[in-house]
């Protein structure tokens, strides 16, 4: 049985999480008869479907929009591309070029079975389905063999908007002592409804995710992390339209950790959330099997929200996100739920609950590399205070065992990090996850103290939360405002003409072979 | 024993503050003592300090001192340093574009808009372009506000609209006509590679093209922004860091005033 320091009900865990898991099963229920483009899309690069048109138009997005236009989709891509691998002997890649090209029509050649096209696609899903695996086996190997760092991993952000620059930046805080590199998007991008293609040099606040940046980074990383003798985790964002899609595109090139929470999407992106719920579960579903740690972004609800007292609101989410992922086949071990907790610096004790609610979240949910934040939004300019701020939540991190910690920039809300501000940043973590290490063995706290009080409080208030989100249902709830104080329509937001129903023809025979079944 | 450090003699130094020729400040008048600190592309050595020294000399510091010495990777050093900057500034001869208007507190801009105005104030709000960062214009907006400073939802007399965050330029301005605004707000977060200004100006240029520009209060915000820069864009106010929710209200209901008023 496991003891909780902060003398936490388990019982009420328990409870909270069948809650959840009641939640999570209800949407699922929604889930399991609808497809989007960006699924669709997402089987056609599973098929080696690659490459743009004369006019810089993905193939993906030619051959599903085609689909689309002639309103046939719901019977989905494998449907039609089975039967015309079949009638013409092309393989994929082949045949959307001759779509592309205006060369054929598939949804006007002879219909075979269904049988008979499940008989023609399976080797093709095979074949997709191994290359992931042996993507992953590499990845083993690496930490088989040269090993990896220590957690809380130390994890740092490129931002400079030139995949080639972002490898030099990368490079640097990989032999600084970097475990995790992220390279943060393009602004905008997570509203783009098809990914670009190929290496690019420019990009806003960001590096444009493409197939082939992603190749660039992990080859260097690769290279770096044989060096050092440590394999250094490469991290992209798997949110906004195009989820799935660059799930596969993950999983295809190597990546580790992929930011993937659809509740952010909705609510700071505006995302219609029926679209990227449906986008979601394939997402997941392709990172659970392909070895990826997920990200979710429930410290940000509370940069709109007050962070004292809508704290309960991250742990709610924490429990509905970790039942989402577990539908989704995504282990407990890859699941980087997100938390922090954003309070001002000015509050009194302040510190005392942030490792309240650090130590709260470590023992609800032990198995996952919890990702942990220090705030932006408290970064004032005074990058010496900054340094100071980044310092206590390190201090917290490694009292309480978090997985991944975000490295908080000394320079944050000025600029993207120079190479100088990602060494400060690693060098302040280091001393402090060093000089610290076995402080949270040693500690216990105070029975009838703030700090058991508050992670009582917290544990509560969210499971109040979460049973009027089951009577509700989650889409009801988000209409609402439940979360971050945003309310969302359920038929609002971008990309809800990408849904469809799924329709008597339809199949993915990914979800099955990569879930187990 | 060596004097320095404890030395009791009494020493010449300059008190005098000239304010036709001020420099940096360090714990004398007129020391100019600065600190800094850059990455050079350089490998790490007696030649890279060397070099940092002479940047700075070129940099117009005397004196320079290379504190810590730090490579990043191969072929990338960092360096904290001191030195005693040469260069002087005029300050009785500044001259700072300011944004005109006393700021009040909530109350008494109500008050004053009651009184001055007569009916409630139209604010539309919003992140603008591709900028995703809603965190400048809900610090304005929303009705908690920041840093103690209520938001403008929370205004009796102020009827606000967060639009949030990647509002095309199009969308802000139409919904302008729609709800017949008598102020916009505009927050730009993402400054690399001057697209902020790209779309400040592109807004600009597309009021004008309606022949609405006149027509309402025009204000932008966000870090990086000055009231300088805005007056040059052709915005009529700018509000920067450090700047809250009270400077904002204050300012458009003390211009609509003296717009409606004369």
């Amino acid at each position: 049985m496991q003891r909780s320091k902060l003398g936490l009900d388990f019982e009420k865990i328990g409870h909270a999480k069948e809650v959840s898991k009641r939640i999570a099963d209800d949407v699922q229920k929604f889930v399991d008869n609808y497809s989007t483009v960006a699924v669709e899309r997402t089987l056609c690069r599973l098929l080696g479907i690659d490459g743009v048109d004369k006019n810089e138009v993905p193939l993906p997005n030619i051959l599903v929009d085609e689909l689309k236009e002639k309103g046939v989709l719901s019977e989905g891509v494998m449907f039609f591309l089975g039967n015309a691998v079949l009638e013409t002997g092309l393989n994929p890649q082949e045949i959307a070029e001759k779509i592309a090209n205006g060369k054929l029509d598939i949804t006007k050649i002879p219909v075979h079975t269904k049988e008979e096209i499940h008989q023609t696609i399976q080797p093709l899903v095979e074949k997709s389905i191994r290359m992931i695996k042996d993507r992953k086996a590499k990845r083993d190997n690496y930490l088989d063999t040269i090993g990896e760092g220590s957690k809380p991993y130390l994890y740092v952000i490129v931002a400079t908007g030139n995949i080639y620059e972002d490898v030099v930046q990368a490079e640097a805080a990989a032999r600084q002592g970097a475990d995790i590199i992220a390279v943060i998007r393009t602004t905008g991008q997570s509203l783009l409804d098809y990914v670009p293609y190929g290496a690019t040099t420019e990009g806003f606040g960001g590096t444009v995710a493409t197939q082939e940046n992603f190749h660039i980074m992990r080859t260097a990383l690769d290279k770096v992390g044989e060096e050092e003798k440590r394999y250094i985790r490469l991290c992209n964002y798997c949110s906004g339209l195009c989820m799935p899609e660059i799930a596969a595109m993950g999983a295809i090139e190597g990546l580790d950790v992929m930011l993937n929470d659809a509740l952010y999407g909705i609510l700071f992106r505006d995302i219609n959330m029926q679209r990227t719920i449906v986008d979601q579960y394939f997402s997941r579903i392709l990172n659970g099997f392909a070895g990826v740690i997920i990200n979710t972004g429930e410290d940000n609800y509370l940069t709109t929200a007050d962070a004292f007292d809508e704290a309960h609101t991250v742990l709610a989410s924490d429990f509905i996100n970790e039942q989402l992922a577990l539908v989704a086949g995504l282990p407990e071990e890859q699941m980087g739920l997100g938390h922090a907790f954003e309070m001002t610096p000015d509050l009194e004790n302040g510190f005392l609950y942030e490792l309240a609610q650090a130590q709260m979240i470590r023992e609800i949910f032990p198995k996952a590399p919890l990702k942990y934040m220090p705030p932006t939004k408290f970064m004032t300019g005074n990058i010496f205070k900054g340094n100071i701020q980044d310092a206590l939540f390190n201090q917290i991190s490694i009292w309480t065992g978090q997985g991944i910690q975000l490295l908080g920039m000394l320079t944050e809300a000025i600029h993207t990090p120079f190479m100088s501000d990602r060494y400060l940043s690693i060098e302040n973590a280091k001393y402090i996850f060093n000089n610290m290490k076995s402080i949270g063995d040693e500690m216990e706290f105070k029975e009838g103290g703030i700090i058991r009080k508050r992670a009582a409080k917290v544990l509560d208030d969210a499971i109040t939360l979460v049973e009027s989100i089951e009577k509700e249902g989650l889409f009801n709830a988000l209409e609402k405002g439940i979360f971050a104080d945003i309310k969302r329509p359920k038929n609002g937001g971008k990309g809800l003409d990408g849904v469809v129903e799924k329709g008597s023809n339809y199949l993915n025979p990914f979800i099955e072979l990569m879930l187990g079944k | 024993m060596s004097g320095g450090l404890y030395s009791t003699e009494s020493n010449e130094f300059d008190k005098t503050l000239d304010l036709t020729k001020i420099k940096p400040y360090g714990d004398t008048m007129n020391d100019g003592k600065t600190q800094l600190s850059f990455t050079l592309p350089v490998t790490k050595g007696e030649e890279a300090i060397e070099a940092a020294k002479q940047l700075m000399r070129k940099m117009g510091f005397e004196n320079p001192q290379v504190v810590y010495v730090q490579e990043l990777m191969e072929g990338f050093t960092f360096f904290n340093c001191y030195g005693n900057c040469t260069h002087t500034v005029d300050f009785t001869d500044i001259d700072v574009p300011k944004v005109e208007s006393t700021t009040m507190d909530m109350h008494e801009t109500d008050d004053f808009i009651k009184e001055n105005i007569g009916r409630s104030i139209r604010v539309i709000g919003a992140s603008t372009g591709s900028d995703a960062h809603t965190v400048g214009i809900d610090a304005i907006m929303n009705m908690k506000g920041f840093a103690g400073h209520y938001g403008l939802e929370r205004y009796d007399m102020i009827e606000a609209l967060n639009m949030g965050s990647q509002v095309p330029n199009e969308e802000f301005i139409a919904k302008a006509i729609e709800l017949k605004a008598d102020v916009l707000l505009v927050s730009q977060t993402v400054t690399q590679k001057d697209v902020h200004i790209k779309n400040l100006t592109e807004l600009v240029e597309l009021m004008e093209a309606e022949g609405l520009r006149d027509k309402v209060i025009l204000i932008c915000g966000g870090p990086r922004i000055s009231h300088e820069l805005a007056k040059e864009l052709g915005y009529d106010a700018g509000f920067g860091m450090n700047k809250y929710a009270d400077d904002v209200a204050s300012y458009a209901a003390q211009e609509l005033s003296r717009r409606l008023n004369g």
